[in-house]
């Protein structure tokens, strides 16, 4: 056992940026400094998933320390087996980037570097922290090394781009903020009661405040955290900062940064505002299902690869608020999990169509055709991270989708098996336009000469897929290797909002107060 | 009756230090020729020697000359911002001016000069001294606005300032002397005993009112703005950094010290008078700010509406608002003299001018300022960790807990709208990548003439302001109680 071991993964990644900035005289230097840095973190995380107590729902590996008194803001960290889960899959995802951009990455290497690590830190730290005002933090923190990630290194409308998905960000978070304030001063208003941002005294308090003003901070906090998702009527900064994002930015943006607004609805919407969660349940599941088929039928009409998956991103994430907004286990462990899938099946299509547009310096999916005999290697992970994405039995996509469909088909607080058979649609249409879109790229007679000059995968690019392959299998054969972990902390999750829709812990609470 | 005086001479040591640096500075620049490097290194050694008798005065709380004057604490944190404001730009005019064109000597002495009035300003506790360091400050500040001779717009700039100037300045006197007529005195705390006897007086009010006009307009509040945009674009760069940072630190600082920490007018019409104030700056600021296309006139709205954020501060009251206000003017100074300070970088050495088209493609010519100035930008919009978002969550905060839940929300709402003009005036590559966003601009700058590793580049303020931001925090909400 590491002392202190989510300190360390957390500012690991820092150190290692002030270090590659030292190294900056040299591309190769920082490359290898920073790949060394991530994947250290990387060992250190397991550390994380292995010595994390299955058995116990609470919080682990908790730091506490006072940071801001005048503003009773301390650093508080922890993880629960929902964001151990989603901690590791950044770590994870980080060298995995860092690799896949090792050529393609020309100009201003160092500093690409730096913010990646800078960004890593951030994610790690929205994921593990205990306290509001540190989660918002690390919240905005995203924005600066996402900002110049795509701003610098992106295509041809970057600048554009960069600024809708700052902008977008930003619109909901100041409204997060805001609400994040309200709490504090809500607990300043209680008997004995002071200014706090610590989450694990809010939790206490949360289920105690009036209905009205929960609706308005349930509003405020899922603003933000749709956003990110995004779900269906604000998600139009997604295929825009996608598209122009270098691959490694794609990558982490469908990876982990989509996760950070599932995760914040798990963690705040569901968990501070058991009431108004249970109320607002139908109109955000309703959301979820209207992003799944609007995502497929958007994918289906693209030319674009990229953009493709930019929207097929919005169908999946639709899945997961689907499985969210049920509030059974199932649909939960589901969620989780298929962010998981998302951020592995997603991130390697990313990662693909990075390698084929280094080759060919298109994206255009008439440009393709006939991969498959000039370039198989490439073609058959194209293939199997394809069918993952489709939810193929055997791989990962099936389990989590299973599991949503059927976590939902059983909710009490849905209480209608609409939502599943409109979303179950999705599951076709998905397989209508990755099925069509790999036959076109890779079937087929070439429609181009530059075709048939493909160079089929380096060592390096296999070897950055190979992991990802095998979690692909793993999550897909044996979950429960993931699911375990999450499960209790899921369940008290659950209980509480079943106490609180019986009406139990609402009056319990306030006749302790 | 000596003793006295000598006492109370070395409690109000800065100010009076800082007076005598100013007059040193000129006789360097009158008897010396080529004098620049002396009297920058003069006024340098003898800022920071200033800022090192104002920390040594600290703990002496209480008033000098009779009751004119406040010493320590709350008069030595607004010494030490003042100076590091006059410091900061002295720094980084020292190429700028030369290129320019102006005067060397005269301008440290100004600068010297502007920063003593307002550490008068801020440190009257007689309204006839906080008049006469307004004065001090504004009559240098209009000077300074106009040194430029030779170009029309400084001149232009100039005699707006001063004309709108004078005429506030009248509204602030009138106000002292109708409360002289109803208080029987200038002195501020003699007036706070008698406050509630004299908050029912409709000329004691009227007074008060007339005050407020004064300040608004130093402070730069809606609707009392206009002259704003015109001076800061008109003058010299490096001469808006020090008025948007300097002279609207001690409008603030002076505001604090008369209508919160001693009048203490909570719960009065007074408040809705601010609360006004600070919604119309931030609305109006922010929308305007907007359709800007010269980067001082964008900084000038933008200060605009900064003004309206602290107001906010003012409104709310209480320990916990005062302390937030007094961090987010310092938290601001260091931003905005960086972000001026880059705009006369560039103007300096690539003979650009201040259109926000200039800032174009400034990544790929300085990585190094492009970076910065994101951050300065970044650090405005209200971004963690930076010190513009410290500034605003204490704000925030007291205004939540203060019932002023609304006034925050329209807070939030106009930093949303301020995010694009931000990011607009940002630098981030643009060669060659026609944006939706933005029209190509020029290209200004040839090859060869971009130099990297200019010294100004290593001065910059960096923004870590809020590693010591609890600390100013708590250091201020003990100070405020004098």
């Amino acid at each position: 056992m590491i002392p202190h071991v989510l300190n360390v993964v957390l500012f690991l990644p820092l150190i290692g940026v002030a270090a590659v900035l030292l190294a900056r005289r040299s591309n190769e230097a920082a490359r290898w400094t920073g790949l060394g840095f991530s994947l250290l973190t990387f060992l250190l995380s397991l550390e994380l998933f292995f010595s994390y107590d299955t058995a116990n729902p609470a919080m682990q590996f908790v730091e506490k320390g006072s940071w801001i008194p005048a503003l009773n803001v301390s650093y508080h960290v922890g993880l629960d087996g929902i964001s151990m889960l989603l901690v590791v899959l950044t770590t994870f995802l980080t060298p995995i980037v860092l690799i896949s951009s090792w050529n393609s990455i020309a100009k201003q290497v160092p500093a690409y570097i730096a913010l990646m690590l800078l960004l890593e830190t951030a994610m790690i730290g929205v994921f593990s922290s205990l306290d509001t005002f540190l989660f918002y933090v690390f919240w905005e923190l995203i924005l600066i090394p996402m900002y110049f990630i795509i701003g610098i290194w992106g295509g041809k409308e970057r600048i554009y781009a960069t600024v809708k998905f700052f902008i977008y960000t930003m619109v909901g978070s100041l409204l997060m903020l805001i609400a994040i304030i309200w709490l504090g001063y809500y607990a300043s208003t209680l008997p004995g009661g002071v200014f706090t941002t610590d989450i694990t005294q809010l939790f206490d308090i949360a289920p105690t405040i009036p209905l009205d003003a929960q609706g308005w901070l349930f509003a405020a906090f899922a603003l933000s955290f749709l956003i990110k998702v995004p779900a269906f009527p604000l998600h139009t900064w997604l295929p825009d900062a996608h598209v122009q994002a270098p691959t490694g930015g794609s990558v982490i943006l469908a990876g982990v940064l989509l996760k950070m607004g599932t995760y914040g609805l798990i963690r705040f919407n569901l968990q501070l505002f058991p009431q108004s969660s249970i109320e607002f349940a139908s109109i955000l599941s309703a959301l979820g299902v209207v992003g799944i088929i609007y995502g497929a039928l958007v994918s289906m009409v693209q030319k674009d690869v990229k953009k493709l998956v930019a929207y097929s991103s919005v169908s999946h994430m639709g899945f997961i608020l689907l499985g969210i907004f049920g509030v059974t286990v199932e649909g939960l462990q589901g969620g989780l999990i298929q962010m998981i899938n998302h951020g592995l099946s997603t991130g390697a299509l990313f990662l693909i169509v990075g390698m084929i547009y280094d080759r060919r310096h298109t994206r255009m999916i008439e440009d393709f055709g006939g991969l498959a005999r000039q370039i198989p290697v490439f073609s058959t992970f194209f293939m199997i991270v394809t069918l993952s994405s489709i939810g193929l039995p055997g791989l990962n996509g099936f389990v989590g989708e299973f599991m949503i469909l059927l976590g939902s088909f059983n909710s009490t607080v849905l209480g209608s098996p609409w939502y599943v058979i409109f979303a179950a649609t999705g599951v076709v249409f998905a397989a209508v336009y990755m099925l069509w879109m790999f036959q076109r790229v890779v079937f087929g007679v070439s429609r181009s000469e530059e075709n048939n000059k493909l160079v089929d995968l380096s060592s390096r690019e296999i070897g950055l897929l190979l992991p990802i392959m095998l979690f692909i299998v793993w999550i897909g054969v044996y979950p429960s290797t993931f699911l375990e972990k999450s499960e209790p902390t899921m369940q008290r999750v659950v209980e509480k909002l079943e106490q609180v829709q019986r009406g139990e812990l609402l009056s319990t609470t306030v006749s302790d107060k | 009756m000596m003793e006295q005086l000598l006492t109370d001479t070395l409690n109000t040591a800065p100010i009076i230090g800082t007076m005598l640096l100013a007059l040193i500075v000129i006789m360097i620049n009158a008897l010396k020729k080529d004098s620049l490097a002396a009297e920058y290194w003069v006024s340098l050694i003898g800022i920071i020697g200033n800022i090192a008798l104002a920390v040594w005065v600290f703990p002496v709380r209480g008033t000098a000359f009779e009751g004119m004057v406040l010493t320590g604490g709350f008069a030595s944190i607004t010494t030490i911002i003042f100076l590091v404001a006059a410091g900061l730009t002295i720094i980084l005019s020292r190429e700028y001016i030369a290129k320019i064109g102006i005067n060397v000597g005269e301008f440290f002495h100004l600068i010297l000069l502007a920063a003593a009035g307002m550490m008068t300003f801020a440190a009257g506790t007689d309204l006839v001294v906080t008049f006469i360091g307004l004065e001090l400050m504004s009559i240098v500040l209009y000077s300074l606005a106009g040194i430029s001779r030779r170009v029309l717009k400084a001149n232009e700039a100039a005699l707006k300032y001063f004309l709108l100037g004078a005429f506030a300045s009248g509204f602030f006197l009138y106000g002292i002397a109708l409360i002289y007529g109803t208080a029987e005195t200038t002195n501020i705390l003699e007036i706070a005993q008698n406050l509630q006897a004299l908050k029912s007086e409709p000329l004691f009010l009227t007074g008060v009112g007339l005050l407020l006009i004064g300040f608004a307009f130093k402070v730069g509040a809606v609707p009392f703005h206009m002259w704003v945009p015109d001076v800061y674009e008109g003058s010299p760069t490096m001469v808006s950094a020090f008025m948007s940072t300097g002279a609207k630190a001690a409008a603030f600082t002076a505001l604090l010290l008369v209508f919160t920490a001693t009048f203490d007018f909570a719960d009065s019409s007074i408040n809705t008078v601010f609360a006004v104030l600070a919604v119309a700056s931030m609305v109006i600021g922010n929308v305007v700010a907007l359709s800007q296309s010269n980067l001082k006139r964008m900084l000038a709205y933008s200060s605009i509406a900064h003004a309206g954020y602290m107001l906010i501060g003012i409104t709310v009251g209480g320990d916990m608002s005062l302390a937030g206000v007094l961090f987010y003017v310092v938290s601001y100074m260091f931003t905005n003299i960086g972000a001026f300070g880059i705009a006369a970088v560039i103007e300096n050495k690539e003979q650009g001018g201040t259109d926000i088209d200039d800032f174009r493609g400034l990544y790929y010519r300085r990585p190094s300022l492009a970076v910065l100035m994101s951050v300065f930008m970044f650090s405005l919009v209200g971004l963690p960790p930076l010190a513009g978002f410290f500034g605003k969550y204490y704000i925030f905060v007291a205004a939540i807990e203060g019932g002023y839940t609304w006034l925050t929300i329209i807070g939030v709402i106009t930093s949303m709208i301020s995010v694009y003009y931000y990011l607009r005036g940002d630098v981030l590559p643009d060669r060659g990548a026609a944006g939706k966003y933005r029209v190509l601009g020029r290209q200004r700058v040839r090859p060869g003439t971009v130099r990297r590793g200019h010294p100004a580049d290593r001065h910059l303020p960096v923004l870590d302001t809020h590693v010591d931001g609890p600390l100013i925090l708590e250091a201020h909400a003990s100070c405020l109680h004098i």
